[in-house]
Parts: structure tokens; C-alpha cells; sequence
């Protein structure tokens, strides 16, 4: 099966219009999913995902040195729901918000009922008493398979250029 | 500089007094603001301790398994080179170019014949000597360089290097102690249980900025009493609960170096009592994983433990929480900052599936882990406390009687015991009275 590639640049597989044809799902799905988590309801964001699902979140470099090491790593939708809980139930951090701006989603290929696509993305942070500052800025490197009229994600590659994260990293990408 | 200090970046005068002014308090079951806020303080720190007697990690040998291989890395806050010569050696040398200056190597990591600075190409071997000068005799026969200049005089300073079983240390001082010595028997044990000697697999770094001063990481590492209390995870699962076999060491020879240890009970929950859950306003009772195979702990090492974090003087945590491995370095950054390397790994012999465990259960840990976030957390509201307050003393009281190793949760002994090294080597041993 092919993987992700996550660094490096290929050519787009689809033609011209066949990517503007899948762009709107893909887009409408991203805008959906940021605007989730920008809401803080964050015990909703797994449902964007299958059941089998693979969530990343890892720096440009360890992608471009081909390293399986991730911020947050996980394998099923079930790890997403117990990371959503925590975060929203149990774990102790100091208040903020979270905004999200999309940019230059790219349609990479079809795969069977699969759609392969990348999208930009900046995460804004706001802390109490703080400025608004640019904590995460990357793109993510997607597959989507097709729910009846809307998509999911099969995977998720939340890849950062951000090399040194200020502090931490509370809320899903 | 954290980003929030843009706003809020004011220290209370008398918490940024020079060294010289201070004392330490009479009872040594304090610890003054003044060491976490002062920047006279912290730059006696950066002489005595990270410059000083004292071994600093730079790297592991697996990041540099070539010759011709180097990294970018620290000692303290000095940007250094680590390379590895063509005869195999490791050489640790200041990342400046002996002539103007110019931190010459740009790239985290690479591979190189010699290193040449790209301002006016100076070069140097793999271990840091100087090789070539452009123009070094002018040009018909005006300029250059005059007659008695020797290469050898105006290479990159280097720093001495000791290595234990793939982990690479560097040190400013020709008479610090041998390694082992430095370390102590007492942690040696553990270091070794995480380092045994088989090749290392590299999984990737993690690095990022606390808005804390660089000893509160120390602190937090040798505060068992947080860990039952803040990280509701670890009590909820049982990872760490007050009541299980648990350790705190400190090595007996200064208090400097620890090894945070315990024991997990074989179930996956823990059971807690109910005269526990009362003291512990993190309990949730009930709470379940929908997939918990990431706190499976698959028994690799020959150790009564299951988790140990050790912090070895001064700048270096070595992470074994459970199967998940990994070193932290601290690059101090200013009082009130510093950035942490993280370097994740696992061992060559690995299979593919011990790799995704290694991996699932790294949730735990880095600056989006379950327990790591929540330092961070608390660490930088340390330093917002007390660079802003009126109050200036921190209370480390807790099993008074001791100082150092203990074998209760419930315990600073070995935060204490690191102050008192601590200030043997700043110039603050005997506490002035009243």
C-alpha cells in the first residue's frame, strides 16, 4: 500500500478538474473540523476520523528524516476519544483559545475510494493576559475516504515547521 | 524569549539583585525567589555549575554513528558542535569561528569532510583544529597573515569528552572526575538499565521552550509529591500512586543527581483507598480508556522498577517511563527560560510492533504528553509567581528530617538535597543566622 509522503514535493495525480470537482468536500471537511476545535468541544473532533484512523502530529524535521516519532501518536479512533476526554476532563492547563487559519488545500491524488489531499494551516493561541501569538504553523497531509455524502479521515499527518514549541501543545491540530 | 512575556516581562527589583547581595535564608527549608529570577544569579550559575566541575550530556553516539557525522547541541547555553573524527573519536567544540566570531554551523544535524565557516572560509578538521586560512600569505606578496601566526593557536575551543555506553557528555573542566565517579553507583544502576550498551534506535526529537527557570525542571524530577497529586493520570491508571513501592535516590555524594522510581502493580487501574482519593482532588473515579494498550508495560529491563526519571547534573534527564525511552537535555536560556531537547529512542532489536508500543505510550510524555504538558503547565506558573509577587520564599518541608534519598512520596528531601550542592557551589554554604 502507498504511504504519505510527507516531505519533498510530487506532482499532484489528479488533473485540474478533477481536483476542483473534489476541493469543495475537502475543503467544506477541514472547515468543519477546524471550526470544531476552534470551539473547544473537543470530545467532538473524533468523530472526523474512521475507526481505524492514524492521528499524527510531528515536526518537519523528524518527517524529512523519516522519523515515527510523534507529539501526539495514535492508532484508532479510540485513542482519539481517550485523548479528547483527558484533555477536556482531567488535564490541568491554563486556560486559552485556539484559531485556526486554512490555506491552499491541495488535492494529491485518488485512490480507489480515497482522496488524498494536503491543506496549510496556521494555529493561533491566545493565553489570558496574552498576546495572540502563532503557535503551530504546517500542513496537514491527509487521506479521506468517502461517508456517504461527506468525507472522514483515515489519516491525519499534522506536520510543523514550528521548530521550538512554546511550552506545550494542549488541544488536537 | 516566550512569546507571552511580550506582555507580561517584569521582575520585582529586589528578586534581580546582583549575586553578591544575597544570602540564604537561616532555615534551609526555604528556597529564595532570588535564585529562580536574578540574572547576577544565573550568571554565576552558567560559570560555576554548567562551565564548571561538571559533565554535560551533548549527545547520544547513535544521532553520529559516522565519521564525518556531526550535530548542533549545548553545553549550558553555548552552542556547540559534536563530530565524530575520521578515526571514530568524538570531538565536542564551540559552535564560533576563532576569527570573527561567526557561529559557522547552521544545520541540526549533517555530514562533513570539514567544517568551514562561510564568512571568510576558515576551515577546521572534524576535531576542531584549523586547517585553512584563504590568503594566509597575501597576495603578491602584501596582506596576510604575519609570519608568526600558528594554526594551531587559533582553533575552535574545545571541550573534554567522556562517553558511557553510547551516551556522549562534555565537560569545560580538565579535573572533573571521571564519569563514573561523577555519576555515583546509585544512579549508575539505572542509567545503565536504560543504556546497557546495545545499539540505540533513534525515533525522532521533540523540542520546545518552558518559560521557567532551568532548575525547576531539576525540581520537578525530584518532587515525588507532585506526581501523585497533579497527574491525575498516573493515579488513575496507577502508574504512580502514593502507597506504591516507590523511591526517590539521590546519589549520596552532593544530592545533585536523582532517580525518580516506582513500581506498577500488575493491574492496569490502580486501586486507592478511600482516606487516599480524599487527599487526591485529581481522582476521577471510574475513568476508563477506550484503548488502553498504551499503558501495557512489557517487562524488557532486569529492574524492580517500571518507571525511572533520572536528572543527572545539569542538564540532562534520562526518560524510562515504562517502555517509553527518551533524554531530555536543558539548555538554559535566561532566568526566566529554557529550551528542552528531546531525543526519543528505542534499541535496534526492536520489532516492528515493540516500536509502535514505544510510540503509543510516548502519548505520556513531550510537550503534547499527558503528564508532560501538565509540568510544563505548573512550571511556568512557578516562574510567573514568584518574578511578580511580594512573597519570596518557596517552602520545601515536607519529611523534614531528611535531606536527600527517601523512600516516602510524600517528600522535598531531595529537593533539599540538591540546595544544599547547590549552594556549596554558588558561594552560599553557611546560612547567616536569623
Amino acid at each position: 500500500m502507498m504511504t504519505l509522503q510527507l516531505s519533498g514535493y510530487a506532482p499532484s495525480r489528479v488533473g485540474a478538474r478533477r481536483a476542483a470537482e473534489l476541493r469543495p468536500l475537502v475543503e467544506h471537511f477541514n472547515i468543519e473540523y477546524c471550526a470544531v476545535l476552534d470551539s473547544g468541544q473537543i470530545e467532538e473532533w473524533p468523530r472526523f476520523f474512521t475507526e481505524d484512523c492514524v492521528y499524527r502530529i510531528t515536526a518537519r524535521e523528524n518527517a524529512e528524516l523519516d522519523m515515527p516519532v510523534g507529539l501526539v501518536y495514535a492508532e484508532g479512533r479510540p485513542m482519539l476519544h481517550d485523548r479528547a476526554v483527558a484533555i477536556s476532563r482531567t488535564q490541568m492547563f491554563a486556560p486559552r483559545t485556539m484559531a485556526h487559519i486554512l490555506s491552499a488545500p491541495r488535492i494529491v491524488g485518488e485512490d480507489g475510494q480515497e482522496i488524498w489531499a494536503q491543506c496549510n494551516y496556521v494555529l493561533l493561541q491566545t493565553l489570558v493576559e496574552g498576546p495572540t501569538t502563532l503557535h503551530l504553523a504546517g500542513t496537514y497531509h491527509d487521506r479521506f475516504v468517502r461517508d456517504g455524502d461527506e468525507l472522514l479521515l483515515r489519516e491525519r499527518q499534522v506536520i510543523h515547521e514550528s521548530s521550538v514549541i512554546a511550552n506545550d501543545l494542549v488541544y488536537p491540530v | 524569549m516566550y512569546k507571552n512575556q511580550e506582555i507580561l516581562d517584569y521582575t520585582v527589583g529586589a528578586k534581580n539583585g546582583p549575586a553578591d547581595d544575597y544570602a540564604w535564608p537561616a532555615d534551609d527549608h526555604l528556597i529564595p525567589d532570588w535564585v529562580y529570577t536574578s540574572q547576577s544569579v544565573y550568571e554565576r550559575e552558567m560559570e560555576r555549575i554548567f562551565k564548571g566541575r561538571a559533565w554535560n550530556f551533548v549527545a547520544l553516539e547513535a544521532e553520529i554513528p559516522n565519521p564525518g557525522d556531526y550535530k548542533r547541541s549545548y553545553v549550558g547555553p553555548v552552542p556547540v558542535v559534536v563530530s565524530r573524527a575520521d578515526d571514530g573519536s568524538i570531538h565536542v567544540f564551540e559552535n564560533r569561528c576563532a576569527h570573527r566570531g561567526a557561529e559557522f554551523c547552521r544545520s541540526s544535524r549533517g555530514h562533513a569532510k570539514e567544517f568551514v565557516c562561510p564568512y571568510h572560509q576558515w576551515s577546521y578538521d572534524l576535531k576542531g583544529n584549523l586547517q585553512g586560512i584563504p590568503f594566509k600569505r597575501g597576495v603578491n606578496k602584501q596582506g596576510g597573515m604575519p609570519r608568526e601566526f600558528r594554526n594551531e593557536e587559533h582553533g575552535l575551543l574545545k571541550l573534554h569528552v567522556t562517553t558511557r555506553h553510547g551516551v556522549v557528555f562534555a565537560s569545560y573542566s580538565a579535573d572533573v572526575e571521571p564519569l563514573e565517579e561523577y555519576l555515583t553507583p546509585e544512579i549508575l544502576k539505572d542509567f545503565d538499565v536504560v543504556f546497557p550498551g546495545k545499539p540505540l534506535k533513534i525515533l525522532g526529537y521533540y523540542k520546545n521552550e518552558l518559560p521557567c527557570n532551568w532548575k525547576m525542571y531539576h525540581e520537578n524530577l525530584k518532587d515525588p509529591y507532585h506526581a501523585t497529586l497533579l497527574h491525575s493520570f498516573l493515579v488513575v491508571f496507577g502508574l504512580l500512586v502514593a502507597g506504591n513501592d516507590s523511591a526517590m535516590i539521590a546519589d549520596p555524594v552532593h544530592h545533585r543527581h536523582g532517580t525518580m522510581a516506582s513500581a506498577k502493580k500488575e493491574d492496569k487501574y490502580a486501586a486507592v483507598s478511600e482516606e487516599n482519593k480524599k487527599e487526591m482532588r485529581s481522582f476521577h473515579d471510574g475513568m476508563r480508556l477506550q484503548d488502553d494498550r498504551f499503558l501495557e508495560f512489557v517487562k524488557e529491563f532486569d529492574s524492580p522498577w517500571s518507571v525511572t526519571m533520572q536528572t543527572i547534573w545539569p542538564n540532562l534527564v534520562v526518560q524510562r517511563e515504562m517502555n517509553t525511552l527518551g533524554v531530555r537535555q536543558i539548555v538554559p536560556n535566561g532566568p526566566h527560560s529554557m529550551l528542552m531537547t528531546w531525543t526519543m529512542f528505542g534499541y535496534e532489536d526492536d520489532t516492528p510492533e515493540m516500536t509502535r508500543h514505544r510510540l503509543r505510550q510516548g502519548n505520556l510524555m513531550g510537550p503534547a504528553g499527558f503528564l508532560g504538558l501538565e509540568d510544563n503547565e505548573a512550571m511556568k506558573f512557578v516562574q510567573e509567581g514568584v518574578r511578580r509577587s511580594s512573597l519570596d520564599m518557596n517552602v520545601v518541608k515536607l519529611d523534614a528530617g531528611n535531606v536527600g534519598t527517601t523512600t516516602s512520596l510524600i517528600s522535598e528531601a531531595a529537593i533539599r538535597g540538591m540546595y544544599q550542592y547547590y549552594r556549596e557551589v554558588m558561594g552560599w554554604s553557611s546560612p547567616i543566622a536569623g
